[in-house]
């Protein structure tokens, strides 16, 4: 008999996690790195906020090692808002995971933006109560997240570039791939299931629903209400937005166009309105120009 | 008979499925013009400050009011509860709620993520066993009015007896979420109401 059904209430489970990141579906969760950043994030109906230290974009530029934001920090915006509030850990590092879940953050992203703190080892999120949402850039990445434990996935881009060229790339590539296996005949699953480097059981899950079996998120490079937009109809089931709010000339404006422009993805009218008059948008930086090794979706194995 | 899911921001598609497997038309809206041919409607769960924002800046506040005065069947679930209640705590101030059900709703009442939980509720309408629930940083009701109907309270754990689940007239609320888990018992019970009010009509 399981404990619910001995009344006995069950948290931490896999559908409380996976059911948490369904209520964030079509909303816009945005980095912020101070209190008063949290509330002009609240007040355009963000859904959630990300709370850390520097946003990607002076990550990129500062350099050093990356990490979890010091709690107090966290404390500060967990006090301010009302909304569910986010953290980023270190892949691998499942200590700042510890503490972040003692904290009482509702999501935390084991995330690629930060300086990874184990090169071969993710974090093993089904030790934890608190839910998980990882990165991905294909399809097996994706999958072994959510084998690890990952309640949620975002689509990586390139964080901190305001270029969304890499956060298309990488939803088309998880759509087809998805597409792809619904195509295939069961007796060609267990290759495909070789080749994803994804347990097969998994592998015929995804082929049979032709989705994958936790909300799908966009993120890295989002910059403009219609980069928001383009993303959902390309089929991300919501945005995360880093340094494309903060960094821009009227972070309040444009935070709440690209909440509006989330909700009505597929009407331009709406689209066109929100756009007018918001000022300046993130210089950004073209990921071409990013070197190689400075490229931040390729951390995460 | 046509059933609208409010589709501003939440688990839409879950209810869309929902409804229709229980064999009615579902479909989202987000306009105003959108809710006029609806026979009921459904707010989902999600972010109840997002939901009230966008209602406000796309006009939907005071065409739905009017439908519910008007007797419109709504079902809301979580952050759908949220918006059919009268009186919001813990909401931030300048928050809207379509309104209708006369009770005092605490936002986030059980804690933050870490205290979501699965439980057990039993529903005085629906036959069978108790409802298998699943509350995600969940209100609950703190007070009800004369006229509502307390429908189901959390059986176990340390907020056992919490009501969860109301009903006054036309308009039904649960703090929990049973478009995630398949039973489509609250559903039916809902899809059962637009037909009698359609058929009042």
């Amino acid at each position: 008999m399981s404990d619910a059904a001995q009344n006995v209430p069950a948290t931490g489970t896999a559908q409380v996690k996976r059911g948490m990141a369904e209520m964030l579906k079509g909303g816009v969760i945005m980095d912020v790195v101070t209190p008063e950043q949290a509330k002009i994030a609240e007040d355009a109906g963000a859904v959630a906020v990300m709370a850390l230290e520097r946003v990607p974009a002076d990550i990129r530029a500062q350099g050093g090692v990356s990490r979890m934001s010091d709690p107090d920090m966290i404390d500060g915006i967990i006090g301010a808002v009302s909304i569910p509030v986010m953290a980023k850990a270190r892949i691998g590092h499942f200590v700042e995971a510890q503490v972040l879940q003692l904290l009482g953050v509702d999501y935390v992203d084991e995330s690629e933006v930060l300086t990874p703190a184990d090169y071969a080892n993710h974090i093993d999120k089904w030790a934890f109560t608190v839910p998980f949402v990882c990165g991905a850039t294909n399809l097996g990445e994706a999958l072994r997240r959510i084998t690890e434990g990952a309640a949620m996935i975002r689509s990586k881009g390139e964080a901190g570039t305001g270029d969304v060229s890499n956060a298309t790339t990488h939803m088309r590539t998880i759509r087809a791939e998805i597409r792809r296996l619904t195509s295939l005949p069961l007796d060609e699953l267990f290759v495909a299931a070789k080749e994803l480097q994804a347990p097969y059981e998994l592998v015929k899950e995804v082929a049979a629903t032709g989705k994958l079996p936790v909300v799908m998120f966009t993120a890295g490079g989002i910059a403009t209400p219609a980069d928001a937009a383009m993303m959902m109809q390309l089929g991300a089931e919501g945005v995360f937005v880093g340094s494309g709010i903060f960094k821009s000339g009227n972070p309040a404006q444009r935070a709440s166009a690209i909440v509006k422009a989330t909700t009505f993805h597929d009407d331009p009218d709406v689209i066109a309105k929100v756009s007018r008059g918001l000022g300046e948008a993130m210089v950004g930086i073209n990921v071409e120009d990013v070197p190689q090794p400075h490229r931040l979706a390729e951390r995460g194995w | 008979m046509n059933i609208g899911v409010l589709a501003l921001q939440g688990d839409v598609r879950e209810h869309v499925r929902a409804l229709t497997d229980c064999g009615a038309q579902a479909c989202a809206v987000r306009r105003p013009d959108e809710l006029e041919a609806l026979d009921g409607l459904v707010v989902p769960g999600g972010e109840s400050t997002t939901m009230s924002n966008l209602a406000v800046s796309f006009g939907l506040l005071e065409p739905i009011r009017k439908r519910i005065a008007g007797g419109l069947p709504v079902y809301g679930s979580c952050a759908g509860m949220i918006m059919l209640a009268d009186t919001i705590l813990d909401g931030r101030p300048d928050q809207e709620a379509f309104g209708g059900i006369d009770m005092v709703v605490r936002r986030n009442a059980f804690g933050r993520q870490v205290d979501s939980f699965e439980g057990a509720v039993a529903i005085d309408a629906l036959s069978g066993p108790p409802l298998h629930a699943v509350f995600i940083r969940a209100p609950w009701v703190e007070r009800t009015g004369p006229d509502v109907q307390v429908m189901g309270r959390v059986e176990g754990g340390p907020a056992a007896g919490r009501i969860v689940a109301v009903r006054q007239g036309n308009l039904l609320a649960t703090a929990f979420h049973p478009e995630l888990t398949g039973d489509l018992r609250v559903h039916r019970h809902f899809v059962e109401m637009v037909h009698r009010s359609a058929a009042h009509r």
